[in-house]
């Protein structure tokens, strides 16, 4: 299978990195797939990094993914502005870096569960999560 | 031809510094040429003499240029690979074959900065480099680059090792400590484990005290043929062993935020020099953050993966402990002008040429330099040896 392009994208051709925004823009979070290895990669690319296959498909992610690092940026003293930037193992096998939204964020700790959202920051849809079954793993 | 037989085939025979700390008043260029002539000085060769050209720098993407001009040269062999921190010591395998094929015959690689007092400063920096070297899957996060990255690999490793941040608090005490025995290390005023854990927090769970310095710096060494080394004034000093490794550009594409390409990049260089870790003498390792020291010790087989914590516990590699690493006192606290790699080589010749006082390791013949650059992206590692270790 080759790019397959969303739905009300225009004729002109685009790179992943269009597509994957311009799938974000519509509101689903699509990775892509290899159709060598199989496995899933992040961030867009031509080909996979794992195997060089180039027969890449978008696939809607499940959203679930689990902190696998974290660490809070502090902001300044008594301004509530410390913010967590974590990476996030998706459920499909690839990592990201994410924010946590919805909770305290010296809570968010590695092994949390988390559920994708896509949200829009500086007039741009992102990708973010908030976590799933209460946080806890 | 294997790179075996480039074991001990060239040597460094001059080394220089210049404008450690602060250079208020001077350009980096200027502090770059002050140290390009004292390592060609202490080589007993003159600017003529090097036809060989190793530089690069964070500010500039033609940065072997105006380095040329400005020292007037008309170099044979160039070369101006941006790896990052660990470019200086990556420089060695490319500048070793151009002495062997004959290319040339004196290389001179070196780097210099003014971070710290110049106009353009890191925060400049930064934000530029946000606009000529995007990451547009992390820096919608904001991650503040380079220390997030680096807290993110702290993260798991004491999640998966028990690591602590007492443990990490070690490296940087240790690192002080060496300090204080080198007249030319930036901060030498007294440093406890509580005033690292004490002091502010950065990026969890990474204080300021975790964090090198921002200084200004320039340092330069001289590499010739083995052959023509020994003809120099002072006593060679032979690479015996040089490799590089990159296995990913930012810190969300890392596979494993506790095994760095140091495990390749040691592993080939202990190959190529016949050597293995227990017969290194003096370690200098890239502490760009206290994280750093203990991947390194891990990756690069001084300890197992997961106890450099308890390796580095009460002194470990501070003076008096049980291996002697970053005896400058390193980025932590010697000094850190953006890039550092080059001065892991010149602490390394310095310690093996015996020219260290105070801190000096009794008896050292084996040392190892490795390099870190970007968020734990490139590194280079480099084993040093004395005549009788040929
Ligand atoms: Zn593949």
């Amino acid at each position: 299978m080759t790019h397959e392009l969303p739905p009300s994208a225009s004729a002109a051709p685009a790179g992943p990195d269009a597509v994957f925004q311009d799938y974000l823009a519509q509101g689903e979070f699509r990775i892509q797939q290899c159709g060598s290895c199989a496995r899933h990669l992040f961030y867009p690319r031509v080909l996979c990094p794992h195997c060089g296959g180039t027969q890449l498909s978008w696939r809607q992610a499940s959203g679930k993914g689990t902190v696998y690092a974290c660490s809070v940026v502090m902001g300044k003293p008594g301004t509530d502005s410390d913010y967590a930037v974590v990476l996030v193992d998706l459920e499909e096998g690839a990592r990201m870096m994410s924010h946590v939204i919805g909770c305290d964020q010296h809570a968010v700790k590695i092994g949390m569960p988390l559920r994708a959202r896509i949200m829009e920051r500086d007039g741009k849809p992102l990708v973010v999560f908030e976590p799933a079954n209460g946080g806890m793993p | 031809m294997s790179l075996k037989d480039l074991r001990g085939k060239s040597a460094i025979v001059g080394v220089g510094q210049a404008g450690i700390g602060e250079a208020r008043g001077f350009s980096a260029m200027e502090i770059l040429a002050q140290a390009a002539t004292r390592a060609v000085a202490d080589a007993g060769l003159t600017m003529r003499d090097i036809d060989g050209l190793a530089t690069c720098s964070s500010a500039a993407s033609m940065w072997a240029l105006p380095v040329a001009e400005y020292l007037g040269l008309r170099p044979q062999f160039i070369d101006s690979t941006m790896l990052g921190g660990s470019s200086f010591i990556a420089h060695l395998m490319p500048a070793m074959m151009a002495l062997e094929s004959g290319q040339c015959t004196a290389v001179l690689v070196c780097y210099g900065s003014t971070q710290k007092t110049g106009t353009f400063s890191r925060k400049g920096m930064t934000e530029a480099f946000r606009l000529v070297d995007p990451l547009p899957y992390e820096h919608p996060y904001q991650p503040m680059l380079p220390p997030t990255a680096y807290a993110l690999a702290a993260s798991r490793h004491m999640h998966e090792f028990g690591t602590t941040r007492e443990q990490l608090a070690e490296v940087a005490v240790a690192a002080r400590r060496w300090a204080q025995l080198n007249p030319e290390a930036y901060m030498r005023d007294p440093l406890s484990i509580d005033d690292v854990l004490g002091s502010r927090m950065i990026s969890t769970p990474l204080t300021v005290r975790d964090c090198c310095l921002v200084t200004d710096g320039a340092g330069a060494f001289v590499l010739m043929r083995a052959d023509r080394a020994r003809a120099q004034r002072q006593k060679p000093v032979y690479v015996l062993g040089n490799a590089t490794a990159v296995w990913n550009r930012q810190i969300s594409s890392m596979e494993n935020l506790t095994v760095t390409s140091a495990s390749e990049s040691g592993r080939r260089a202990f190959e190529m020099a016949g050597l293995k870790p227990s017969d290194v003498d003096v370690v200098g390792l890239y502490d760009a953050f206290t994280i750093n020291t203990l991947l390194f010790l891990e990756d690069l087989g001084f300890c197992k993966k997961g106890e450099a914590g308890p390796f580095v516990e009460n002194g470990g590699i501070a003076p008096g402990g049980r291996l002697p690493v970053n005896t400058n006192g390193g980025g932590l606290s010697c000094v850190h002008p953006g890039m550092y790699g080059i001065f892991l080589v010149i602490e390394a010749v310095r310690q093996l040429r015996g020219e260290c006082g105070e801190r000096q390791v009794p008896d050292a013949k084996i040392a190892l330099a490795h390099g870190n650059g970007g968020t734990l992206s490139s590194q280079s590692t480099a084993l040093f040896g004395l005549e009788e270790t040929l």
